[in-house]
């Protein structure tokens, strides 16, 4: 990556970007590239741009009310849980990523992949689950009331530490499964010379391996904070209110959909911001490490640190899977008679297509736009690409309208012209069709893609390209003979993610699926949306069983292709 | 990586060629609905089975379905828009997305308040948003008015659900048209300075929450009710209906309803459904899925339904609640209410 490049503000994007337009216009080597780059940052500027035109007639009455009623607790609460969210999620990826990457205790190896297991597990879901258990007629509050006296002191179910805990609990595999593949292409070396140094295994740590690994901490927190900013399911269990669900009060109860449009472009500056604030802070550094990982040096924890490591990454998977997973059986067992029937099967199938399809267009898509960025850094690129990772930081549904205005429209052009020239009716092209669905997924889930596979991509030192040129190999030759063997690792990463991000995924499902096309999500929104939950935890759990197949297979030709995970344990 | 390759171009074929959909045929219909497939689906496939038509659908929340009906213009497909509440009936209505239409049958199979003065949409099923109350701490002539809730004797002992959730702003919509803005934003607060705990996010979590002890009275729709006695016929909660004076008003009803849309292609055919839904037969099916009262007055309700008893209800036209949400929902930020 280019370190020297000067950081663009947000006001001269447009110029920026304008610039790298007209350059990548005029015919030259590599151009192919920019042409990539900016189709796919189109993709997701179309929804961002439909969504901003509603300031054409900004509806100021709502505004109005509600910075006179509900703006100032709205806003300290968002601050609160993304705050709450980003650092209880950093600390728990990155200590585990840590615990599991490079120490060695009893059962690090299925506790590895078993702690991404709670990705698979819908925020929405985890939070009916919490409540279950802890509500006031739950039976922890029951017991605690039987032991103590109906006075007694119960936890709230319905406090901002519970609702950041689930929030935290479903988002921490997103930095502990980046970090932790930063922690394993980093190395051993780094450790052992500052170990040589005289620096304790902790202050090795902290002064070594944390700040070489955080573009991928970072990646992963940006990941967090944008599914926290866009979360509505988790916190409206909560009836928690955040600018989010303002967002959803402005359109369904005031009819106002410019309005929704216009806070949610407010929602997408503030990223932005930060995404800008982030990169500017480590923009100079670079994070290459020129040799694979060394093998067979965990630091192994000895006497009760084993246990404790152990205790701590069950607590972690207790709270976050095995909890919510029995309240869910238990529920799904009441139920198991009126919801079981054969249509699970096409529901299974569908998500899992479609997760397996979505996976592999959006990462390709986050192929080229990371190789392309690697082939000609610059400004113009740098700014298109972030613009391009903004579709994860709209909520579902308002990005599921952006998107769907410019294809009708696009739909409408299309068949007019076909009408005009052929005189064929070819209906909707696009809306209604998979089609619009995988685009969709596209502009949504580019953001997780490209920061798995970016992040790898920075992992392979610039001289090893300059070598194979040397050598005489082109660009798609390095790409493919290369690039991708070393990013084995980084593209199951981004595969998985979006895969199961994909499964989970509602409103976009709902708005541009096909007649028929029926997932386990939907399934979940059709149960949810009346208040059946206890209905819904049949299809929760089979999302859950189906999510848990790819991770455990990506996980495992992830640690094979890593070669060091597997060996170490036998030597 | 030539496999590699292969199977990528493979999987990205295999993927346009199987999600690609084939055009609406002539013998069909397509519905939008923003009510639950398993209450609607048996409708659809009673229907299929007795005329032969084919029924296509997909289901959504009322925004995005309304913003897809705007966006898709005179190309949708959708020729019937079903959802839940007069108030995203009206919405739809005001928005231009459905046409009237005007059918001696529906007419007089639905009761003019439940259905829209310029014919656009039609109640389907009745639901009342009425008081619950714990058969073990409260005894039903403590119980009045919806008003009354807001007495000094509930301090502390209220449940609701959140003010975000259209029956409620449809409630307290059609306080408003009662009392007008003053005296309703009053009400709304001593419910408010009565909660025994914050807001809930929906009608199940208010009444286990009285089952528990958390508090002692709430409001909620009937069917959630319905569902709970049903799994538990023992259920220690009942329901009461509240301002039945006269001049009280009557306990607040909503409607599930559907409306025919502007660009429908089967026009005709969509009409036909909508008279069959409103029929004996289609009615009973419609409102006894969810534990709902028929909106067709010949029709009986489910006998867990009628169980419940019977009782005057509001005969303010549903449209009100539409054009008054705006200022209901101000009115309860405004009163504290989340």
């Amino acid at each position: 990556m280019a370190a020297s490049e000067p950081i663009i503000g947000a006001m001269n994007v447009k110029a920026r970007l304008f610039r790298a337009f007209t350059s990548s216009v005029r015919p030259g080597r590599d151009s192919g590239w920019t042409l990539l780059i900016a189709t796919i940052s189109a993709l997701v500027l179309a929804p961002l741009l439909v969504i901003f035109t509603a300031w054409r007639q900004p509806v100021w009455d709502i505004w109005e009310h509600l910075y006179a009623t509900v703006l100032p607790d709205l806003l300290v609460n968002t601050a609160m849980l993304s705050v709450g969210v980003c650092v209880a999620s950093a600390v728990l990826g990155v200590s585990l990523a840590w615990l599991t990457a490079m120490c060695e205790f009893p059962g690090r190896r299925v506790l590895s992949w078993a702690l991404l297991l709670p990705l698979a597990m819908p925020g929405y879901v985890l939070a009916v689950a919490v409540l279950g258990l802890l509500d006031f007629g739950g039976p922890v509050a029951s017991l605690i009331r039987g032991l103590f006296g109906p006075g007694a002191w119960t936890p709230p179910a319905r406090s901002t530490p519970v609702i950041i805990a689930v929030l935290t609990l479903t988002l921490y595999p997103y930095v502990y499964l980046l970090t932790r593949n930063a922690f394993l292409t980093q190395g051993q070396r780094v450790l052992e010379a500052a170990r040589t140094l005289g620096c304790s295994p902790f202050r090795a740590f902290y002064k070594v391996i944390l700040p070489m690994a955080r573009p991928w901490v970072a990646g992963g927190v940006m990941l967090v904070l944008m599914e926290t900013l866009a979360d509505f399911g988790t916190v409206s269990a909560f009836n928690f209110d955040t600018f989010t669900t303002a967002i959803y009060k402005a359109w369904y109860g005031f009819f106002s959909l410019p309005a929704a449009a216009q806070l949610s472009s407010c929602l997408v500056t503030v990223v932005f911001v930060v995404v800008l604030l982030e990169q500017r802070l480590r923009s100079r550094r670079r994070y290459a490490e020129s040799r694979p990982i060394a093998t067979g040096t965990r630091l192994r924890l000895e006497g009760p640190w084993r246990w404790l490591a152990l205790a701590y990454a069950c607590g972690v998977l207790l709270l976050a899977l095995v909890l919510p997973v029995g309240q869910l059986m238990f529920w799904a067992i009441g139920s198991f008679g009126e919801e079981f029937n054969g249509r699970y099967l096409s529901l299974i199938y569908h998500s899992l297509r479609l997760g397996l399809i979505g996976a592999v267009i959006v990462v390709l898509a986050s192929l080229g736009v990371a190789y392309g960025q690697r082939r000609r850094p610059g400004p113009g690129h740098r700014a298109m690409v972030r613009l391009a990772n903004l579709g994860y930081a709209l909520p579902g549904p308002v990005l599921a309208v952006g998107l769907f205005i410019p294809m009708i429209a696009l739909d409408r052009y299309v068949s007019t012209f076909l009408q005009d020239a052929f005189g064929l009716e070819p209906g909707a092209l696009l809306t209604g069709t998979g089609l619009a669905m995988l685009l969709a997924y596209l502009v949504r889930f580019l953001a997780v893609g490209f920061k798995a596979v970016d992040g790898a991509m920075h992992r392979i030192p610039p001289h090893l390209d300059e070598a194979a040129r040397l050598m005489g190999h082109g660009g798609f030759s390095r790409l493919m003979r290369l690039h991708l063997p070393l990013l084995r690792n980084g593209l199951l990463t981004a595969a998985t993610l979006v895969f199961v991000d994909i499964m989970k995924e509602m409103p976009i499902t709902l708005m541009t699926r096909p007649f028929g096309v029926d997932t386990l999500a939907v399934k979940i929104f059709e149960l949810t949306s009346e208040g059946e939950w206890e209905r819904a935890a049949l299809p929760a759990l089979t999302l859950l069983a189906a999510g848990v197949l790819p991770i455990v297979l990506f996980m495992r030709a992830g640690e094979g292709a890593g070669g060091s995970g597997r060996r170490s344990e036998k030597g | 990586m030539k496999q590699f390759i292969f199977v990528t171009h493979f999987l990205l074929v295999a993927a346009f060629v199987g999600v690609w959909q084939t055009p609406a045929d002539a013998n069909e219909l397509v519905v939008y609905s923003a009510r639950n497939e398993h209450l609607i689906q048996p409708l659809f496939d009673a229907y299929t089975e007795q005329t032969g038509t084919n029924i296509r659908f997909i289901t959504d929340k009322e925004g995005p379905l309304l913003a897809r009906l705007k966006a898709e213009g005179a190309s949708t497909p959708a020729d019937i828009l079903i959802t839940v509440d007069a108030g995203n009936l009206w919405h739809a209505a005001e928005e231009g997305i459905l046409q009237p239409v005007f059918s001696q049958t529906l007419q007089r199979n639905i009761p003019a308040n439940l259905r829209d003065e310029k014919n656009r949409w039609f109640g389907l099923s009745l639901r009342a948003r009425t008081l619950v109350y714990s058969t073990e701490r409260v005894r039903p002539e403590q119980l009045s008015t919806y008003e009354a809730l807001g007495d000094a004797a509930w301090k502390g002992r209220l449940l609701l659900r959140t003010s975000k959730k259209v029956y409620n702003q449809s409630l307290v919509a059609m306080l408003l048209a009662a009392h007008g803005e003053a005296v309703t934003e009053n009400i709304v607060r001593s419910w408010v300075g009565n909660l025994a705990a914050a807001p809930l996010a929906n009608d199940t979590q208010v009444m286990e929450a009285i089952l528990a002890g958390q508090g002692d009275v709430g409001i909620v729709n009937t069917y959630y009710f319905g569902r709970l006695q049903q799994k538990n016929p023992n259920l220690k909660l009942a329901l009461y209906w509240p301002n039945q004076g006269t001049g009280a008003g009557g306990v607040h009803v909503n409607v599930s309803g559907a409306g025919i849309t502007r660009h429908a292609k089967h026009r005709a055919e969509a009409i036909r459904f909508l008279e069959w839904l409103s029929s004996e037969k289609a009615q009973n099916l419609f409102a006894d899925g969810n534990l709902e009262y028929p909106v067709n007055p010949q029709v009986k309700a489910h006998p867990d339904v009628a169980a419940w008893g019977t009782f005057h209800a509001s005969d303010l036209p549903l449209s009100r609640a539409g054009e008054l949400q705006k200022r209901a929902i101000k009115l309860m930020d405004r009163a504290g209410y989340r």
